[in-house]
């Protein structure tokens, strides 16, 4: 494939695809953790545009009111009710780190490498894989997932007794 | 199509890479939380993307609304045991927890 077989949809997913990298590593470089939790949402809202574009829809508004505004509340008030660290203990921890992950580079670039290669030698048969899909989402939804959708509301109701619990505790100490 | 599809894997293995090395290398619990996201929005691009490629987008949208949910729950939790963490040992270090060290 040459380049001029590039069409405008293709240059515009890839330069989200870019951004989304992007901010997942801003996200966990950035010193400060308000800053890192709010990249967090930049990502998830990048997420949001891309599944936009493969036309997954409903997965995208779940994306955007749950990853993107949930889950951000939830880290912002986390990192408020705990105290920061500040910068100089930063600074100290930083050296540390560095020092006792030397080799860890070279380890992650060879690991992403023979991911890629590893994926590249998979002999998919995309011909088999690739069906009419006529079934609607609502359809797969609430008929070929029932039980599924059963273990959601299980993990939803663990969730929620689960920070029941925590505070609980707290109260009581 | 397949061109964006193997932006779309070259994407997730960064993604993957980049979550990994963070979870590996910080100590603060709340950085280790992110990490754990970036981590999960790489397996929702990918389950999104082979969806994309073979055209069951509808069955894919509904496994992601499950990860997504498992998601939401598991950062709750983990961020009220991390809050009960910092009340109880007032750090958020996770060198210097060191109870059950034997």
């Amino acid at each position: 494939m040459s380049f001029s077989d590039i069409t405008s949809d293709q240059v515009v997913m890839i330069l989200v695809l870019l951004g989304i990298v992007i901010s997942a590593v801003v996200a966990v470089t950035v010193r400060d953790l308000l800053k890192a939790a709010i990249a967090l949402a930049v990502t998830s809202a990048i997420l949001t545009v891309i599944m936009f574009i493969m036309n997954a829809f409903m997965a995208a508004v779940f994306e955007l009111s749950v990853c993107t505004g949930l889950i951000t509340v939830v880290f912002i008030s986390a990192i408020s009710l705990t105290r920061p660290k500040t910068k100089e203990e930063n600074v100290k921890i930083e050296k540390h780190k560095l020092r006792r992950f030397v080799l860890l580079p070279v380890i992650l670039i060879v690991v992403a490498v023979s991911l890629v290669l590893l994926f590249s030698k998979l002999n998919i048969n995309w011909a088999v894989l690739t069906g009419t899909s006529t079934e609607s989402f609502a359809d797969i939804l609430w008929k070929v997932r029932q039980i599924d959708v059963l273990g959601q509301i299980i993990i939803i109701l663990a969730g929620v007794f689960g920070v029941i619990v925590l505070f609980k505790e707290r109260d009581v100490k | 199509m397949t061109l964006v599809f193997y932006c779309a894997i070259i994407a997730v293995v960064l993604l993957l890479i980049i979550g990994f090395a963070s979870l590996l290398t910080s100590r603060n619990f709340i950085r280790i939380l992110i990490s754990l996201e970036v981590l999960m929005k790489a397996v929702t691009l990918m389950i999104i993307s082979v969806g994309m490629v073979t055209h069951r987008i509808e069955l894919t949208q509904s496994l992601v609304i499950t990860l997504i949910i498992v998601e939401v729950v598991m950062i709750a939790v983990a961020a009220g045991i991390v809050i009960g963490i910092h009340k109880h040992y007032d750090t958020l270090d996770s060198t210097k927890l060191r109870n059950l060290k034997g």
